[in-house]
Parts: C-alpha cells; structure tokens; sequence
C-alpha cells in the first residue's frame, strides 16, 4: 500500500507511556498466534498418531515428553490460560464495560497474574513428582 | 451497485460487506471455544494414562468424538479468523497479503480435516493397539 510520507503517522508503540493494557493486547495476539501454530500442530500430530497406530502414536509420545516437548507443553499452558483470561476481559470490554482506568488496569493485571498462577499450580505437582521419581 | 441510498451505495466494498460478521464469528466461536478447550483440559487430567490404548479408547465414546470434533472446528475456525487479522495488520503489500491468507485457510482446512479425519477413523473403525 503506498502511503504520502508528507501525512503524520498515527502514534505507534514508542510514543505511548507503557501499560498493562497494552501488554496484555500484545500478549493476546502473540498467544494466539504461538497456539495456532504450535498447539495446532501438535493437536493433529496427536490425533493423527493415534489414528495410525501404536508406533506412530510412540513416536509423538517420545518427543512429547522429551524436556523440549515438556518445555513447549508449559509455554503453550500459559499461552492457553493468558489467552483464556485476556479473552474474558475481552468480553467485558465488548458490553462497554471496564473502560475506567484503573479497573481496566487492574483487570489487566489479573489476567497476567492469573495465567501464572494457574500454569504453576498445573506444573510444579508434575515436575515435582517428575524430579522425586528421577532421584529415586 | 446501487446509486440511491447510502447503504445500496457501500453494499459489496470492503468492511461493508462481511466486517461485523467477521467480528462477530471470532466472539461465537470464542464462547465455544472456552466451553470445549474447557472440557478437553479436564478430560486430559482426568485420563487415566497418556498411553496409546487409554487415548483411543477415550475417543471411541460418542459423548468424546462428538465434542472432539466440534472442539476443533471451532479452533480451528477461531485461529483462522484471528490470524487473518494478524496478516492484514503486518503485511501491507496486497500481493503478499493475499498469499499469506491463502497459507493460512489451507492450513486451517487441512489441519481440521486431517484431525477430524483421525477421530472419526478412530471411533467408526477403530485402531489395534
């Protein structure tokens, strides 16, 4: 698209006092494209492995719990639940409300705070119980 | 197109035309979405085993193919929406644009084919463990 470089730009990025609300707008986007990709991905893989059969579906299961596989599963449960939170405030947002600034701030900052708290709670009993079964 | 009213005049260019759909379609399949991953998670932690004959029995049951499926159509038509978006924002050559969204309905397609093609295989004909 051409653009006349005598026009004033719109105020991106770098001109904007940072916020958690502009954090968790990057965040809900980035999110969703790293699902899309990788947890898409892996879904099929799934699915299909075991629709062809046992040493397909030992071949997912090995490079699933493979410390790289371990690493994406945690990403991707963050990219899940910040997705998931940042979407129900998004939701909020859609009826007209949350607007004021500092209950948009705030709900901001749940959403950030609450995916955290959640991936830990889903993955400190496994890798814990993943660690006492390793030095055993 | 139409000369008379403001509507019949903007009717078929652009945001015009399927604009508030898009939106709208990304909030539907939101809502499913959340019901669905929802009951996938849980159902995940509540397996028995990851192992190759605990999943395909789990997909076997009508009450798991059935969600299991509507799981990924709404995903996949979710994520196809919301990367078209991501597309249009990022890559402002029309010839690139076009490619890029073409990229991304194949694998949206393909990808909700290939998953739907392997529960269904999995729960009409099963899979020898």
């Amino acid at each position: 698209m051409s653009r006349n470089p005598g026009r004033p730009l719109s105020p991106h990025l770098t001109i904007w006092r940072w916020g958690p609300h502009m954090l968790v707008s990057i965040l809900h986007r980035a999110t969703g494209v790293g699902m899309a990709l990788a947890a898409g991905i892996g879904f099929v893989w799934w699915l299909v492995a075991a629709a062809t059969g046992p040493e397909a579906y030992a071949t997912f299961l090995a490079v699933a719990t493979s410390w790289f596989g371990y690493l994406v599963a945690i990403g991707l449960t963050w990219a899940f639940f910040q997705h998931m939170f940042s979407g129900l405030r998004h939701f909020v947002l859609d009826i007209g409300a949350g607007y004021e600034l500092k209950v948009n701030r705030t709900g901001s900052l749940l959403t950030m705070a609450g995916s955290l708290l959640v991936t830990f709670a889903i993955w400190a009993p496994i890798l814990l119980r993943a660690a006492s079964k390793g030095a055993q | 197109m139409g000369s008379g009213t403001g509507i019949g005049r903007v009717r078929g260019l652009g945001s015009a035309k399927h604009g508030s759909m898009h939106w709208w379609r990304q909030r539907v399949t939101a809502v499913s979405n959340l019901l669905l991953a929802t009951w996938f998670v849980i159902s995940m932690f509540r397996l028995p085993s990851l192992s190759h004959e605990a999943v395909v029995q789990w997909i076997g049951s009508p009450l798991v193919a059935v969600p299991l499926v509507l799981l990924t159509i709404s995903v996949f038509y979710h994520l196809r929406l919301g990367l078209q978006v991501v597309v249009e924002d990022y890559v402002h050559e029309e010839a690139g644009k076009v490619f890029f969204v073409l990229l991304l309905n194949f694998y949206a397609i393909g990808g909700a084919a290939l998953a739907i093609f392997s529960i269904l295989k999995i729960a009409f004909a099963g899979v020898s463990a």
